[in-house]
């Protein structure tokens, strides 16, 4: 369970990021955050692993304050949380397998990971992930040679390697085109139903969001502005999210 | 319309004074150093005159040099080495993506350009009287040198890479070193032995001098037979290393290509 109590953050020139933010999302649960671009949506999800810190408040992870973790701590809580982004975030020119693999490191003595002595079982991880979104004889190919979809599946390959209990996905399906991004959104969605993984996604996509969330929240000016099951987001509330009717190009179907 | 006519004869007046100052300063240095044209035109015969003690190269010469030649080369492949090993905590410590902290990159970098002010030549000729005459102070040299060529040209390579598999590296726990192995090292590697191998290029130039001060090498049989006017062994000398540069730089180049 990821809970966030009076979190605010204010960026150093003054920018309201996120106001005072209360939120509790459970074990399991596939949530898609909405919202225009620049309402926080990215801060509130980057802010969950610290890779964005926040000014105020306190975010807990299974009771456990985030916010409060130093050192070693904190880089075991990391470990935990999976993230995806909208540029893939691999290493190029590093193999499919040793990108895969990198999501193990939190595990291991520094020592062996820079050395490469993964254990079998390691390597058997990573090739099963691999497996889980169909690209595993990709392995040995290097990140570069694979198309977008292909790498975006790589990344969700190191999240699972990772055995990460929360996946977060900051805009996984941007750079993608509509076929690659259904394809994307199904890996994601299998996981979160086969293997119980917390998932938290932004889109900008409305569709998108009604066809594989559970519950949206909506995000405007760094407020929760709305926050509820998919079944009670209406056009009505959309267009109260984005502060005007929504737009043709805010569909993924008017993109084909 | 006033003041656009005003700029043109103001940007005119500009190049003007310009060029008048970059006379004067070629004029001054010339006056200095008492250059003469005169002498320049009246020393033309000495050229083919020198050229003609040069000729023909003593061929025989080749193989009493080549152990020598060989040490040249030997300093420059040590010293490069250790050089390349002792710019790695230099590049990362220089990099402010990698270091993060003002208080540590700053320092590093003047350290860098510290090291990068003082040629390879005076170098050699500070670590000769700690090592002694030979080729250790000669390796010791070309080491600060190469340290300085390489961890320059690393360091703005690795603040050029890629973020985002550093974002990923932090998202997913690592600490600081395997940060830098697996987010920073895969990207930078092809360029770091690039400038790897051009610092050796550039070394085994340099470590041809080096023996004018008594660092090791070639140089100081050419110095030698400089001094003693045995043309004919000097140009043996200058054309083997002529050939041992020109086939080192073309491997290099060819592993370079292959690299990047």
């Amino acid at each position: 369970m990821i809970e966030f109590k009076g979190v605010t953050k204010i960026y150093p020139n003054g920018t309201v990021g996120l106001k005072n933010i209360n939120l509790k999302i459970n074990k399991g649960e596939f949530v898609v955050i909405v919202g225009l671009s620049g309402a926080g949506k990215s801060t509130l999800l980057r802010s969950i692993n610290r890779l964005h810190e926040i000014t105020e408040g306190e975010i807990f992870i299974d009771g456990e304050s985030i916010t409060a973790a130093r050192g070693k701590k904190l880089l075991q809580m990391r470990r935990d949380i999976g993230m995806i982004f909208q540029n893939f975030n691999l290493v190029k020119r590093s193999s499919v397998l040793r990108n895969v693999l990198s999501g193990r490191v939190g595990y291991h003595s520094t020592l062996r990971t820079l050395l490469g002595l993964w254990p079998k079982e390691d390597i058997r991880l990573a090739l099963e992930a691999l497996e889980r979104v169909n690209i595993r004889d990709k392995a040995y190919a290097r990140a570069d040679e694979l198309s977008g979809g292909q790498q975006q599946r790589v990344s969700i390959a190191r999240a699972l390697a990772q055995q990460a209990k929360i996946i977060l996905a900051d805009e996984p399906v941007a750079s993608l085109d509509p076929l690659t991004t259904r394809q994307v959104m199904d890996d994601l969605k299998r996981i979160n139903e086969e293997l119980g993984i917390t998932t938290i996604v932004n889109l900008h996509f409305i569709d998108l969001a009604r066809q594989y969330a559970q519950r949206i929240i909506g995000v405007r000016a760094g407020e929760i502005v709305f926050d509820g099951p998919v079944e009670a987001a209406t056009d009505a509330v959309f267009a109260e999210i984005y502060g005007r009717p929504i737009k043709e190009d805010e569909l993924l179907e008017a993109q084909k | 319309m006033m003041d656009v006519a005003k700029k043109r004869q103001l940007s005119r007046i500009k190049t003007l004074l310009s060029v008048i100052f970059l006379l004067l300063l070629l004029w001054g240095s010339g006056y200095r150093t008492q250059v003469s044209f005169q002498d320049l035109f009246s020393g033309i015969p000495n050229i083919f005159s020198a050229l003609a003690d040069m000729l023909p190269p003593d061929w025989g010469y080749f193989d009493y040099v080549t152990g020598p030649m060989l040490e040249t080369i030997r300093i420059a492949i040590l010293g490069t080495t250790f050089g390349g090993i002792l710019s790695i905590p230099i590049i990362l410590l220089s990099s402010r993506n990698v270091t993060r902290s003002p208080f540590l990159f700053y320092p590093a970098r003047f350290i860098l350009n510290l090291i990068r002010t003082i040629p390879e030549l005076l170098l050699a000729a500070l670590f000769v009287p700690i090592f002694g005459i030979g080729p250790a102070a000669g390796i010791c040299a070309i080491t600060v040198f190469s340290l300085g060529i390489i961890a320059k040209l690393a360091y703005e390579a690795v603040e050029a890479i890629d973020p985002g598999p550093l974002e990923a590296m932090t998202a997913v726990g690592a600490n600081k070193i395997q940060w830098v192995f697996f987010g920073v090292v895969p990207q930078v590697a092809a360029h770091f032995m690039s400038y790897f191998l051009y610092a050796f290029e550039i070394n085994v130039r340099a470590a041809v001098i080096l023996g004018y001060v008594g660092a090791g090498g070639i140089g100081i049989i050419l110095n030698n037979m400089l001094a003693s006017f045995q043309y004919n062994r000097v140009i043996t000398i200058i054309l083997y290393t002529l050939i041992v540069v020109a086939i080192i730089e073309f491997i290099s180049n060819k592993i370079r290509e292959k690299l990047l």
